[in-house]
């Protein structure tokens, strides 16, 4: 289990020695729904009726944002090719990858969520759904985007294609993230919608990383 | 004792194929205990490939490898576990001290970092050690990928053209840890264009194997 802290650690120190990705992608993050405001308006009530969407989509957007460097590097200066040769089973170097993206990416979205979501006049009583449903739901995006990323590894323009691989598949965390948060906000349970975006989160915890190892397996060849 | 299982890595009938081209085929060799083996060829002659053939990266196009006497694609975390692979990339984070680049990858290999420190010495890195990677010449780079095989055990060792860069006193450093290692009972496969002072190991000229005209 050593091995797997070790990547977890490494991962996390490259986060946050290289330029700072995390911060990057937050920065990303916050402009996009800052933008919004601008775009349609400051009338509160309409900004509050579409907040919960602003806040998934742009979520959406700033973790695909640095997923195409997940392998990318470790590919470009040979540390895969060795990744893929050492002890730890290759379905757990991407779970720990996956986590390491998540804690640099996905938790600091978290937390930024509902100081955006005021700015957005988002009722205070969806806040707890909010925050729980990015929770749930921000590591499955970490997770099959690592499948996107690990396809599209070495593919001319990887970004774009990445993109239209991985959005299509976001859609399911965005309808129930976006429901959880709404239907709080309205007065309603946002638990069958939380138990949904669970489900997804359990799913993709079994199948993703075979799945991303298994292309990193094709992509070595 | 069969014969077979005497040597401790042989390949028989070997066949490599990339993008659609034969590189070579009817390839075999046989490596005891404590042996060296020497990939000569010219460039494109497939060393880089025959060594990840060895690692277990790619699957031979045809033919099998055997370590002691068993197919490796039997048990390849049990093959795994007795390599060391040197690509001809360094596998080093610039952004990394030396040092947190070595004892990563001996973490990986659940090894203690005492021998990354030793490592480091050995390969005249110790001033280095906490220097962020980037700032590290081509030739030190190449040094402590090279540290990788000392910090951590493995039997096999699998090089890329090891000697990219290194100054003369860093070839005599590799040299000296290869008959360390292969004096213990480790085996040597390394791939090169220079001069490799290795006594007693055996040559394998690639181009031997490559195929002939309608082939």
């Amino acid at each position: 289990m050593s091995a797997f802290a070790a990547l977890v650690g490494r991962d996390l120190a490259l986060a946050f020695r290289q330029g700072g990705d995390w911060a990057n992608v937050a920065a990303f993050f916050a402009l996009a729904v800052i933008l919004f405001p601008f775009g349609v308006g400051p009338e509160p009530e309409l900004l509050a009726r579409i907040s919960a969407g602003v806040l998934w989509v742009a979520a959406l957007l700033a973790a695909l944002l640095s997923l195409e460097r997940l392998f990318q590097s470790d590919w470009e200066d040979g540390s895969l090719e060795a990744l893929v040769l050492m002890p730890l089973p290759l379905e757990l170097q991407v779970l720990a990858k996956c986590l390491a993206h998540w804690l640099a990416t996905g938790l600091p979205l978290t937390v930024i969520a509902p100081v955006l979501a005021l700015v957005l006049h988002f009722d205070a009583a969806g806040m707890g759904a909010l925050v729980l449903g990015m929770l749930l739901g921000t590591p499955v995006l970490s997770l099959i985007g690592s499948v996107g990323a690990a396809l599209t590894l070495g593919a001319r323009r990887g970004g774009v294609l990445l993109s239209l691989l991985v959005l299509p598949l976001y859609i399911p965390v965005l309808i129930f993230g976006t429901a959880a948060a709404s239907a709080a906000s309205m007065g309603f349970s946002a638990q069958p919608h939380l138990l949904l975006l669970a489900a997804l989160l359990a799913a993709a915890l079994a199948l993703a990383p075979w799945a991303a190892a298994a292309a990193l397996r094709q992509a070595m060849e | 004792m069969r014969p077979p299982s005497r040597k401790f890595l042989s390949a028989q009938d070997l066949a490599c194929q990339r993008g659609g081209r034969l590189v070579f085929r009817g390839l075999n060799f046989g490596l005891e205990e404590g042996g060296a083996l020497l990939l000569t060829g010219p460039n494109g002659s497939g060393k880089t490939s025959l060594l990840r053939m060895l690692a277990g990266l790619t699957p031979p196009q045809q033919g099998q490898i055997l370590r002691q006497g068993l197919p490796i694609s039997r048990d390849p975390a049990a093959h795994r576990a007795k390599i060391h692979f040197i690509g001809h990339q360094d596998a080093l984070k610039p952004a990394l001290t030396a040092r947190a680049n070595l004892d990563f990858w001996v973490e990986m290999r659940g090894g203690s970092t005492g021998g990354a420190a030793k490592a480091l010495d050995t390969f005249r890195l110790g001033e280095r050690a906490d220097w962020p990677c980037r700032y590290l010449s081509a030739g030190e780079r190449r040094r402590l990928a090279l540290a990788r095989l000392l910090a951590a055990h493995a039997e096999l060792w699998l090089l890329d053209e090891p000697a990219t860069g290194l100054d003369t006193r860093a070839l005599e450093d590799l040299f000296a840890a290869i008959s360390a290692h292969r004096r213990r009972g480790g085996c040597v496969v390394a791939s090169t264009h220079v001069k490799l002072r290795m006594p007693r190991a055996a040559r394998l000229s690639l181009a031997d194997f490559a195929p002939r005209g309608a082939a």
